[in-house]
């Protein structure tokens, strides 16, 4: 079972980000295979959700710069990176509370309709035909992501774990080559964890999404990630295999700590 | 009608192959599928296994939830002369080794992922299991083990194979006899392996044929099919009768979405098992609370009509001008919308079966027009045995023998059956066949019961366990542990019964509340409570049970064969009855005996006339450590009621 890992996608030279007198991150770089899981681990306030900001372009690195799919900006533009075919989904989940989840997953579907809002609004024929298009896309995410249940609830009255797999339908519908995930499984249980892991995994198996994921718990990050890179106060202290990065002595020491 | 379930396939299929044979629901939309659609998919499939190589009277396995392409493969299997056999979609890889050994199957359908690394890990168990087809590929993409192929493979080869030669299906399912083995269906004994249970083409369509001329059902009913395939209820209520009748089969989206295709669909043919009827009602019930206060005091004067005047309407008979205009007043604004909300609107026929159900859930749904009604069958005689005629529902017997039936009561209270749908034996085990099939053909079902004054069959309990009380004043009546229980149970407040009385000179139970409900009651009467132990030693607590157990009392009173099994004494015990401690089986069902032992002074207590006794048990808890719970129980007498004889 092994799949075909391609060449360098997304590459990350030389990242630094200030916030005033505060340094978020120093000098980062790494890269991103195509079609591989990669994660990004550190300690609380390392710079792992800074440093996804970066790369959609919420937040502008002072210094370094980022190659798309061999194209380098200095920095990104949100609606430019969603548009290279790179989503996102969120730590605090930001979602549409008061929409069904049809409606959130839709919402994905923005920047790919192309009938204008009065078309839609008016559900012209152009603009009728498109949106049945869309929401057969949208119904395959929903059987992909097994909520078929919930299809019109609001997801405000969704369990936080299923909000969780509808902030990633929600990105799934931009049909991205690259995901970025911020933490996926925070403050789920073991068996919601368990399904989110095999969802990104299926994600990055049926359609060979590059995936780049932030994560806490270790023992899923060791189980689904082709490579690993550690971040400790805005550093970069380790970057290689899941196993490489277990036994190295920085990463060790920035998370149980070292006897002075 | 000498038939088998092929040629039935291919007689909708010329007769109306336009007309819906089965609906799924797949991307939010109900897609439908012709007879014609059906049997060439059938054919198709057939064509694919014979080049894969099944042969006839092989036993081929079929593992997943109801689909199209599941019925379709059982019915390819049937027609090549091979026998399929549903396997449970829950069940443990391990508890699918017997089975499969047991039959040297070569051969398995898997819905999915999960169903087809189930098989995987037991291959090493299996070795004879080479062909693995699998119908949903999601997450099976990367699997490379030899023998796993798609079903779309083993279609597309089948069509190539049938263009080829187009006459072989016909001339294969023309082969078939009715009296071939149609499907095994496994059985799990309590004890030891489970017993595969052969029927043939004759015997299941026999059946199926008898219960859709009881309820008169036509191609036009609509049915769910959401119970598991392997189950014969639902093979006889999705795929027999089916076929039979040629009506719509639908399948549900995924299992989370039962009770919403069942809104959308509206079956008019319904079947499910008492605890499926109590979860709906208990949803309703909930949110019927939660509503604003004139619609709830509109659905409670409207239910308390309903409670009144209902049932005897359900039984056909008149309810007076004025209940009438009533009743059709509260079908318009409550019962209606209820029973649309409940996905029942449509429903012409239902049933529930396997288990007793509750007097009151049972009227509930027939009061507010449910046509809902008992049926006594099982897997050994497919399914119809007795079925209860439209106006005559109770919930306390399950109806009248069906066609081709024939009842005996022999001398110890075990029911035997005679009937054309008896199953044809228990599969490499004649020992097991011997022992329920005697030389003259009657089918020991080994459950006790009687037929009553109206000729309906009353089941009271499993023949083993019904005793006979000795010396007092009940000397020799009949004891019936299990149907003292379920009558106790049925009250929301006791959750579970044990009922000691065999051999004995009266009855005695050790009762367990329903913390839940009984909490819940507790705190609106502003009783404090400090966990279960203490509410269920509170006296109010006893006199709440004290007064279900008196009502059972008065009820079994009436009941000429039982009324010496009025519960004389009681109490309530202090921990809940746990299958982690072995006072269950993992079925919850009580283990009386290992209880009895267990709980030694208690039952010493029960019978010694003691008014209260100490116990200090040892339970462990669910991360495995163990302590104890002590606690000194009260033991209350109940009045019992002179037997009434009935006036016949």
């Amino acid at each position: 079972m092994s799949k075909q890992i391609g060449d360098v996608i997304l590459d990350v030279n030389n990242i630094s980000l200030r916030f005033g007198g505060v340094k978020a991150l120093t000098d980062i770089s790494f890269n991103v295979r195509e079609h591989e899981i990669r994660a990004i681990i550190g300690p609380n306030g390392a710079g792992k959700s800074s440093m996804l900001n970066c790369i959609n372009g919420v937040y502008t690195p002072q210094d370094g710069n980022i190659t798309f799919r061999g194209k380098t900006f200095s920095h990104m533009n949100p609606r430019e990176v969603a548009e290279m075919g790179v989503a996102r989904t969120f730590q605090n989940l930001a979602l549409f509370k008061g929409m069904s989840v049809i409606d959130n997953i839709m919402s994905g579907r923005n920047l790919r309709i192309k009938s204008n809002l009065f078309m839609q609004a008016l559900r012209v024929g152009p603009a009728a035909r498109e949106e049945a298009q869309h929401r057969e896309f949208v119904e395959h995410i929903i059987d992909f992501l097994e909520i078929q249940a919930h299809r019109k609830t609001p997801v405000g009255q969704l369990p936080y774990g299923l909000q969780k797999r509808v902030d990633l339908g929600r990105a799934l519908a931009m049909e991205p080559q690259v995901l970025l995930l911020d933490e996926p499984m925070a403050g789920m249980n073991v068996e919601e964890k368990q399904d989110m892991s095999r969802f990104v995994l299926d994600v990055n198996d049926e359609f060979g999404t590059t995936v780049v994921l932030i994560e806490h718990d270790m023992g899923v990050v060791m189980d689904i990630s082709d490579r690993v890179v550690v971040l400790d106060y805005g550093k970069k202290i380790g970057d290689g295999t899941p196993e490489e990065v277990r036994n190295n002595e920085d990463v060790i020491s920035a998370y149980l700590g070292t006897s002075h | 009608m000498q038939t088998t379930f092929p040629r039935l396939l291919l007689k909708h299929a010329a007769e109306r192959g336009a007309a819906p044979a089965m609906r799924e629901k797949e991307y939010g939309i109900w897609q439908t599928l012709s007879w014609s659609d059906l049997s060439a998919m059938v054919e198709h499939i057939a064509c694919g296994l014979h080049q894969a190589g099944l042969q006839r009277d092989e036993h081929m396995v079929v593992v997943g939830a109801n689909r199209p392409r599941l019925y379709a493969t059982m019915l390819a299997a049937q027609s090549l002369g091979a026998v399929p056999i549903p396997l449970y979609q829950d069940a443990a890889a391990l508890e699918c080794v017997f089975p499969i050994n047991n039959a040297d199957v070569r051969f398995a359908f898997a819905e999915d992922q999960e169903q087809v690394d189930k098989l995987l890990e037991i291959r090493e168990k299996c070795p004879q299991l080479s062909h693995i087809f699998f119908d949903d590929p999601r997450g099976l993409r990367k699997y490379d083990e030899p023998g796993l192929a798609s079903l779309e493979e083993l279609i597309a080869a089948g069509k190539a194979f049938a263009a080829l030669h187009p006459e072989f299906f016909k001339a294969q399912v023309e082969q078939a006899k009715p009296d071939d083995v149609a499907a095994m269906f496994f059985t799990s004994g309590t004890t030891g392996n489970p017993k595969g249970v052969v029927h043939t083409h004759d015997t299941l369509i026999n059946r199926a044929q008898a219960g859709a001329e009881f309820d008169r059902l036509t191609s036009s009913e609509d049915v769910l099919a959401y119970l598991p395939p392997a189950w014969i209820g639902q093979n006889i209520f999705s795929y027999a009768q089916w076929l039979v009748c040629g009506y719509v089969v639908n399948c549900p989206e995924s299992a989370s979405t039962v009770t919403i295709d069942l809104k959308e669909i509206g079956p008019t043919y319904y079947f499910a098992p008492p605890r499926v009827f109590e979860g709906l009602l208990t949803t309703v019930m909930i949110r019927m609370e939660d509503a604003g206060t004139i619609k709830r005091k509109l659905f409670h004067y409207f239910m308390d009509l309903a409670k009144r005047v209902g049932p005897t309407r359900m039984d056909g008979k008149s309810i007076g001008f004025g209940n009438a205009l009533l009743y059709a007043l509260g079908n318009l604004i409550i019962y209606g919308p209820l029973r649309n909300n409940l996905g029942m609107s449509r429903v012409r026929v239902a049933y529930t079966a396997g288990e007793a159900i509750g007097p009151d859930l049972f009227s509930f749904y027939r009061s507010i027009g449910v046509n809902l009604k008992q049926l006594y069958g099982s897997t050994e005689t497919a399914v119809f045995v007795c079925l209860q005629p439209d106006h005559e529902a109770r919930a306390d017997t399950v109806g009248i023998p069906c066609k081709g039936v024939e009842i005996r009561v022999a001398a110890d209270g075990e029911i035997l059956v005679k009937s054309p749908g008896l199953l044809k034996e228990y599969y490499k085990n004649p020992v097991a066949t011997a022992e329920v099939l005697d030389a003259s053909g009657w089918y020991h079902t080994s459950d006790a019961g009687f037929i009553d004054a109206h000729g309906h069959l009353k089941i009271i309990d499993r023949v083993k366990d019904v005793g006979r009380i000795k010396g007092g004043a009940n000397d020799g009546a009949m004891f019936a542990p299990k149907y003292v229980e379920n009558k106790l149970k049925f009250f929301p407040q006791i959750k579970e019964v044990v009922a000691y009385g065999d051999q004995r000179e009266k009855v005695c139970v050790m009762i367990n509340i329903d913390f839940e409900a009984v909490g819940n009651w507790a705190e609106r009467r502003n009783l404090p409570y400090a966990g279960y132990t203490d509410l269920a030693q509170k006296p109010e607590v006893y006199q709440l049970i004290q007064e279900c157990v008196e009502k059972v009392n008065a009820d079994l009173s009436v009941d000429e064969l039982l009324a010496g099994s009025q519960v004389s004494r009681f109490l309530v015990l202090h921990k809940e009855l746990d299958a982690d401690d072995g006072e269950l089986t993992r079925t919850n069902k009580v283990r009386r005996g290992f209880i009895a032992e267990k709980y030694l002074p208690l039952v010493d207590a029960l019978y010694g006339g003691k008014q209260e006794q100490f116990i200090e048990t040892v339970v462990k808890f669910e991360d495995g450590r163990s302590g104890s719970v002590s606690a000194t129980l009260k033991i209350s007498d109940t009045k019992t009621f002179a037997p009434v004889k009935a006036a016949a």
